[in-house]
């Protein structure tokens, strides 16, 4: 009796501890523990995005085999929107943080400004004075602190297609086509109305859409949305101004296909030669040659945009609370060396953020068949040159790009460019409260 | 567990305090022994249900009710995800400013016209096609397994499919509009159309699925009815209106709940309809964003943790709000009949 007794007892409060151990399991755990392997390696992990290709082409494996008591373990998430809300959540938490983070851009002063203090101070790593002046200045905190090392930017050039571009009676060689907008935007615009004045083909556009112009222009810039202080001027900033009369009126004229980069419809359009020309920063001529096919191989060819910018680019940070910090530091230190940022632009195209490895020989040699043997090399890393020293960021500038690039949409859809900025303000108001 | 209950009569030592309520346990006894093992006995067999029923309630606490208090506490402040440590309090604020929220009250139209014209021909198409599936036919099993993939297909697949069925230049509709000489439509960047795509990518994946709902219950009307009405003279049409729709009147009520429910959540389906910023805010115009995108944007794309709890609240209160409306128009008309 006495036992059975006891045993329903046990039963009783088995259940009960179960329920508890399911309810807290979720709490237990510590990523900090796990840092090393049965076998005594330093587990180094790496949380990236989109195509950063150090996975990709090989070269952590390379480092693996160089430091074999090292094992590195990336997490690549393919959408950037993804990978942030996760690290922000993470941050937030405090936990699930892997040992090096990439930073994108358009996040880059939000870092800076509000989660510095859990980041590693990469500002005495060696052999860092490789890098373009601003670069590594868009991830300093005002006390000095150096949140990540660059990865690559994205100077803007101009994709263009040969073939249409002759069918509308334009130049097709590549230097005749920069000249034809040598040094203003509005010339690109013009190009596009004489396209389309002499094109036979009336089913195709000049440019995908006008939000890829308005980027290039204000990126071109010192500042954008934000000025040093962290105030929002792009109300005020002619630049931006400029940016939206320029791309509404290419727009009013008609010269765009209205498929915003990267939405739905760019791929197919891409792939059946709905438009002639993109602005292209230097990331993004792999997803081009990937989308527009083998069919279209050798069509395609890159020209000078007509202003340097820069759209786009990254950095990797070192966790504070990491325990194996110093290591870290050093592979980001290894990954974002001249050398291996000079063998990630020849296996994928992304530009180098180093000075020295932009004047590497593999960088100005580089060429790229699929755009008909174009000196991608010389043309992005010129235009990389043309880049204003200083380049303000703002805390929600990826976002107020987006208000902006669906500003313009509203415009393709036949609403008025003052209701579509009245919108856009909204919006932006919104946001940034 | 049943077992253990026979143990009363503790001890073969019949004892009138044992037996009675807890308190007085133990009172009259005169050996303590026998006075704990009467306690134990009653914790076990007072506790042990708890124990068991624990579980639920322990996760019912931590992922159902604390989320939820949490939630209204956090609505109150203002807080990005970044510092969520940082809380300004707000009061009500983050609600009266949803209350004048041009976008909030978009959203909550656009939950309604979706949810409209995707509830309504949906459940109408699984109702008829309860009934054809209710007729003998062969390879009838086929038929109700196929009627049901759709619904086990996820909501990505489906949505990315559709999407590039209703793409502008070179999707599949288009095409075919384009052979009986329809002009092209710009299925996303317009209001009404883009609502259509969306609702067709829930009316397919959820028509099977209510018409499976409606056929068990069909079956569960007795035969005879059919033959009674037959033999007065009745049609099919006469018989499904007549004996089949009473039959069912409690599963369609219940679909009706469900699907309410299920519209006012709509969110994958227009997030992968967009793709991109435009997902995240339903369109550029935000002609299709849903209360579930708002959310969305609010908290995972502008981090404003506060108000995208406001939403949420504002979201399960309409949901209390159509259940009571529900039921009070329930016993309206069953008063009347």
């Amino acid at each position: 009796m006495a036992r059975h007794r006891f045993g329903s007892t046990l039963a009783s409060a088995t259940a009960a501890a179960v329920s508890l151990v399911l309810v807290a399991g979720c709490s237990s755990g510590d990523d900090a523990d796990k840092a090393t392997t049965k076998d005594g390696k330093t587990v180094i992990s790496m949380g990236l995005f989109g195509v950063m290709g150090y996975k990709e082409s090989g070269l952590l494996d390379r480092y693996m085999k160089e430091n074999p008591t090292i094992k590195i373990e990336a997490d690549v998430a393919g959408d950037e929107q993804t990978y942030y809300t996760a690290l922000q959540t993470h941050l937030a938490a405090g936990s699930g943080l892997k040992d090096i983070q990439g930073i994108e851009i358009g996040r880059a002063k939000e870092l800076v400004d509000t989660q510095a203090d859990k980041f590693m101070d990469l500002s005495k790593t060696e052999g860092i004075d490789h890098f373009l002046p601003w670069k590594l200045s868009q991830v300093t905190a005002k006390d000095g602190k150096l949140l990540g090392l660059g990865t690559d930017i994205g100077p803007m050039a101009v994709c263009y297609r040969k073939d249409l571009f002759e069918q509308a009676g334009l130049p097709t060689d590549r230097e005749e086509v920069a000249k034809l907008w040598a040094g203003d935007w509005s010339k690109y615009v013009e190009a596009g109305r004489t396209f389309k004045q002499q094109s036979k083909n009336k089913k195709v556009s000049f440019m995908d859409a006008s939000s890829g112009l308005f980027n290039a222009m204000i990126y071109g810039s010192e500042k954008q949305f934000y000025d040093e202080d962290g105030k929002l001027i792009y109300q005020d900033n002619p630049v931006v101004k400029d940016a939206w009369n320029l791309a509404v009126s290419a727009s009013d004229a008609k010269l765009t296909a209205k498929l915003p980069q990267f939405q739905p419809g760019w791929d197919p359009g891409l792939a059946n030669s709905t438009f002639a020309s993109t602005v292209c920063p230097a990331w993004m001529l792999s997803h081009i040659s990937e989308k527009a096919g083998p069919a279209n191989k050798g069509k395609w060819d890159v020209a000078k945009a007509p202003k340097g910018a820069n759209w786009g680019g990254a950095f990797l940070g070192v966790m504070d609370k990491s325990p194996v910090k110093e290591e870290a530091q050093k592979l980001v230190a290894w990954l974002t060396a001249p050398e291996q940022q000079a063998f990630i632009f020849e296996k994928l195209g992304n530009l180098p953020s180093s000075k020295t490895a932009i004047d590497l020989p593999a960088v100005q040699n580089a060429k790229s068949e699929y755009f008909s043997d174009a000196p991608i090399g010389q043309i992005f890393g010129e235009a990389a040159k043309e880049i204003p020293n200083k380049q303000v960021l703002g805390r929600k500038d990826g976002n107020i790009k987006d208000a902006f690039s669906q500003g313009l949409q509203l415009v393709d859809k036949g609403k008025s460019a003052d209701e579509a900025w009245k919108t856009t303000d909204e919006r932006i108001k919104k946001l940034t409260r | 567990m049943a077992t253990s209950t026979p143990a009363a009569p503790t001890g073969g030592q019949p004892h009138p305090a044992s037996a009675g309520p807890p308190g007085k346990g133990g009172a009259g006894g005169g050996s303590s022994r026998q006075s704990r093992r009467t306690l134990i006995h009653r914790l076990d067999l007072g506790a042990m249900p708890y124990g068991f029923i624990a579980p639920f309630f322990l996760i019912f606490g931590a992922f159902g009710l604390y989320p939820l208090l949490y939630t209204f506490w956090i609505s109150l402040h203002r807080v990005e995800l970044s510092t969520m440590h940082t809380r300004e309090w707000r009061g009500l604020a983050n609600f009266t400013d949803l209350l004048q929220d041009d976008l909030f009250w978009n959203a909550l139209a656009n939950t309604f016209t979706i949810g409209v014209i995707s509830t309504v021909p949906q459940l109408l198409m699984a109702l008829g096609l309860a009934h054809l599936l209710n007729y003998r036919l062969r390879g009838s099993v086929f038929f109700r397994v196929a009627a049901l993939a759709p619904y086990a297909t996820s909501i990505g697949a489906a949505a990315l499919v559709f999407t590039m069925l209703f793409e502008r230049d070179f999707g599949m509709v288009n095409w075919a509009l384009g052979l009986v000489g329809v002009d092209s439509i710009d299925w996303s960047s317009e209001k009404w159309p883009a609502q259509f795509a969306i609702s067709t990518i829930v009316i397919w994946r959820w028509t099977g699925y209510n018409a499976l709902l409606y056929l068990a219950s069909m079956q569960a009307i007795p035969r005879d009815l059919y033959e009674a009405a037959a033999i007065d003279g009745a049609s099919r049409w006469q018989q499904f209106r007549t004996v089949t729709i009473p039959g069912i009147s409690a599963t369609i009520i219940f679909t009706i709940v469900l699907s309410t429910i299920g519209a006012t959540q709509l969110f994958g389906e227009p997030l992968i309809f967009g793709q991109g910023p435009n997902g995240v805010s339903g369109g550029a115009d935000n002609q299709y964003q849903t209360l579930g995108l708002l959310l969305y944007e609010e908290g995972w794309k502008n981090y404003q943790m506060g108000r995208a709890s406001a939403i949420a609240w504002a979201m399960f209160l309409i949901l209390i709000l159509v259940f009571v409306l529900q039921r009070v128009i329930g016993r309206v008309t069953s008063r009347k009949s």
